[in-house]
């Protein structure tokens, strides 16, 4: 009977998380929206505006264009919002652990984050716009560019708290459980930092937000990508941006933010895991407000040539700075 | 889509407009485009014909000068000053001096509100929308003191032929000096934002690119001609109004920058240090404000059957902030005038963006097409539209069309 109760567990877990993803993704994106406004001097929209747009969105018209390739069309939002909720499945909220912990890991989780964007590509494709088709060819490399530097991430805490000699170093229980900051010398915390700073600049491109917005480039392509989408397709769409960027914040705070509060007050039970996740919230808002709210505030957008030229040249550097930084770190401390 | 070639071959086309995010006003663009890279461009104007010469020939000077108002939203003085100047020329008229002064305050406080407009849109272009509230929040206090003055924010309906409709008077000075103030203090500030931004400049540097010897070829006039080095600007090379007596100077980038590139970069500098030099010609203007009427003749009646009388032509022309507008006008003794025709200063400048686009990447194109401050609605004097069909015109058909006129004009 034991696998019935897992199947049950997984399936009641599977559709909490999906609840959790999208309502606290939307949340996300109203907050981020606020904040620019005020940022701007504007008042900006309320905070459940979110919402609202993926009510109305869902009450309209889903047009399909005639030049468009139907089924990869309509499929191509459904896997974008599934495929970004599977990830929330293998990442922890708050002091709870993933609901798929020990089916999966970093490297599971990096092929999962190109999901979301390849379904963007697709969909984007069999619009048949031209605005649509230089949005994909821009997406995917944006894709690669990016690629590269989220992998040094990954890779060098992995590699950092192998060569200490913990076991299954890519599982984020683990992650969790050895924070790098407790591992690392003066050097290894400078490359940790960068690291730190790799993955802020990485989070904007995985969620195509200005610098990196090239893909939609409102003002060159028309909303790019999604120029076709209407309807429920696009609140589909809407809505896996939000849990993308909920997503990229959990990643963020499972490697570099993972402390709980809850250790601290002494408590246990409910009240523990209820103050997790308050305190875990609160970690969502203010690296979301770090990685894309105040980027997008600050800078114009990048020409496509300029965002390749960023990641592989610049923040591929880098990563590999910070790779021997924690390289010397860990022969100086073993 | 794909207007032109069968899809999936090189070059491909990307229609932009007639209405698109990037344009602010309709016109229609074709780019045939090898991956990310503009090859050539053609577009079409005349989109927005509104007949609004057609309407002016079935008025009186006096009724058109309102009407000039409205040929475009932001340089609504300098359609007015433009057609005010030409027909007091047919006329003879000379304006008072004190009419001068308000003509000049209010068409340089027009330059500062439209250059302050055009680089909020410019940033928002380059996906820069903090700069771009932040500009047009700062543009508000030149729209007030224009309010103050003329009564209207946009429409400002201050230019009478002969004129001005309203003096400003002595208790306005203060309000007028403290925006004065509010622009000096900010200039340093807008400059380093706007010159000083890594990102703006990564967009800007060497794009869009317009040499002298295109921009002499082109004829383009005004910020995009000084930005290329052509060093002109009718305030300084034909005053009128009160220009004569003001110490100005053509702003040209190298002598801010040390060069001239004539890219997107140098038409900003330009602009933004043209809002610097209208507050000082404006506080010129206020320092040395002659006394007497605002009026040559403010009995209208006694206005209007002198326009009756007047035959003649003229050209009126003013330094709008886009570049020199022009009208010519021909009166013949009757109440309407025989011909009355517009050039805005965009029309000069569109014929530039094949130039500076063809090599230049998509992402170049809305701040390329940006940085000349296109105005359509002043442009777009003709549409010829046969049969429901719109048709492009060539040279010798309207060559031919203008023989013919001028034969069946003599009779």
């Amino acid at each position: 009977m034991s696998w019935m109760e897992d199947l049950l567990l997984l399936g009641i877990g599977g559709i909490a998380v999906s609840v959790y993803g999208v309502v606290a993704g939307l949340l996300l994106l109203g907050i981020d929206r606020k904040l620019v406004a005020r940022m701007q001097a504007r008042i900006g929209p309320p905070i459940r505006q979110p919402f609202v747009d993926v009510q109305k969105l869902f009450t309209k018209q889903n047009i399909v264009p005639e030049h468009a390739v139907a089924w990869l069309f309509n499929g191509a939002p459904v896997v974008a919002l599934v495929s970004s909720l599977v990830i929330l499945l293998y990442l922890p909220i708050g002091s709870i652990p993933p609901v798929l912990s020990g089916y999966g890991d970093l490297i599971l989780i990096m092929y999962l984050l190109t999901i979301p964007a390849l379904a963007l590509v697709a969909g984007g494709f069999s619009s048949g716009s031209p605005y649509a088709t230089v949005g994909a060819q821009r997406e995917m490399v944006t894709m690669i560019s990016y690629e590269l530097p989220l992998a040094i991430v990954f890779i060098a805490i992995a590699w950092r708290m192998s060569a200490d000699g913990i076991g299954d170093p890519f599982s984020l229980v683990t992650i969790m459980q050895y924070p790098l900051w407790g591992l690392v010398g003066p050097l290894g915390l400078i490359g940790g930092l960068i690291l730190l700073f790799i993955l802020l600049l990485v989070t904007p491109a995985e969620l195509s937000r200005i610098p990196f917005d090239t893909p939609e480039a409102e003002t060159e392509l028309a909303g790019g990508l999604l120029v076709e989408y209407s309807g429920k397709n696009l609140a589909m769409f809407y809505t896996a941006q939000g849990v993308k960027t909920l997503v990229m914040a959990s990643i963020l705070i499972a490697l570099f933010l993972p402390w709980n509060p809850s250790g601290l007050l002494g408590l246990g039970g409910i009240l523990a895991a209820g103050i997790d996740i308050a305190f875990f919230l609160l970690k969502l808002v203010v690296v979301v407000f770090a990685s894309v709210t105040l980027v997008r505030a600050m800078v114009a957008r990048f020409r496509i040539t300029q965002v390749v030229g960023m990641y592989w040249l610049f923040l591929g550097l880098m990563g590999i700075i910070a790779l021997i930084l924690l390289g010397i770190d860990a022969i100086g401390g073993a | 889509m794909n207007t032109g070639g069968k899809p999936g071959t090189v070059p491909y086309t990307v229609p932009i407009g007639p209405v698109h995010p990037a344009l602010k006003e309709p016109v229609m663009f074709t780019f045939k485009m090898n991956g990310e890279v503009v090859e050539s461009v053609d577009f079409a104007p005349g989109q927005t014909h509104r007949g609004i010469e057609w309407m002016g020939m079935r008025r009186n000077p006096v009724q058109i000068v309102h009407l000039t108002d409205r040929i475009c939203g932001i340089c609504g003085v300098s359609h007015s000053l433009a057609f005010a100047r030409a027909v007091e020329q047919i006329m003879g008229i000379d304006v008072p001096a004190r009419a001068d002064y308000v003509r000049t305050i209010v068409a340089e406080l027009e330059r500062i509100q439209s250059h302050l407009l055009w680089a909020g849109v410019a940033v928002h272009e380059l996906g820069f929308d903090s700069l771009f509230y932040l500009a047009w929040r700062v543009r508000e206090e030149s729209m007030d003191v224009i309010e103050y003055i003329t009564g209207n924010r946009v429409n400002y309906g201050i230019v009478q032929i002969g004129g001005v409709r309203r003096d400003i008077t002595e208790e306005q000075y203060p309000r007028i000096k403290r925006c004065l103030t509010y622009y000096r203090d900010l200039q340093d500030k807008l400059f380093h934002l706007f010159m000083n931004d890594a990102s703006i400049r990564m967009r800007c540097r060497d794009h869009g690119v317009l040499s002298r010897e295109e921009a002499i070829k082109l004829c383009v006039v005004g910020p995009t001609a000084r930005a290329s080095g052509v060093k002109m600007d009718v305030r300084v090379d034909y005053p009128y109004s009160a220009y004569g007596d003001m110490e100005i100077e053509p702003v040209m980038p190298d002598a801010i920058l040390g060069e001239t590139r004539g890219d997107v970069y140098d038409r900003i500098v330009v602009r933004l240090v043209e809002i610097g030099q209208s507050v000082e010609i404006i506080q010129q203007c206020l320092d040395h404000m002659p006394d007497g009427p605002v009026m040559w003749e403010s009995k209208y009646p006694k206005l209007l059957s002198a326009c009756k009388k007047a035959a003649g032509e003229a050209v009126g022309r003013h330094e709008a902030p886009r570049g020199e507008v022009l009208h010519y006008v021909r009166m013949d003794g009757q109440e309407a005038p025989a011909t009355w025709k517009v050039k805005g200063s965009s029309y000069s400048n569109l014929i530039s963006w094949p130039v500076m686009l063809k090599g230049e990447q998509i992402a170049d194109i809305p701040i390329i097409v940006a940085s000349i401050d296109p105005c359509l609605s002043c442009t777009d004097r003709v549409a010829v539209i046969r049969g429901g069909r719109r048709e492009v015109m060539t040279k010798e058909e309207l060559t031919r069309l203008s023989i013919e006129k001028t034969r069946r004009l003599k009779g």
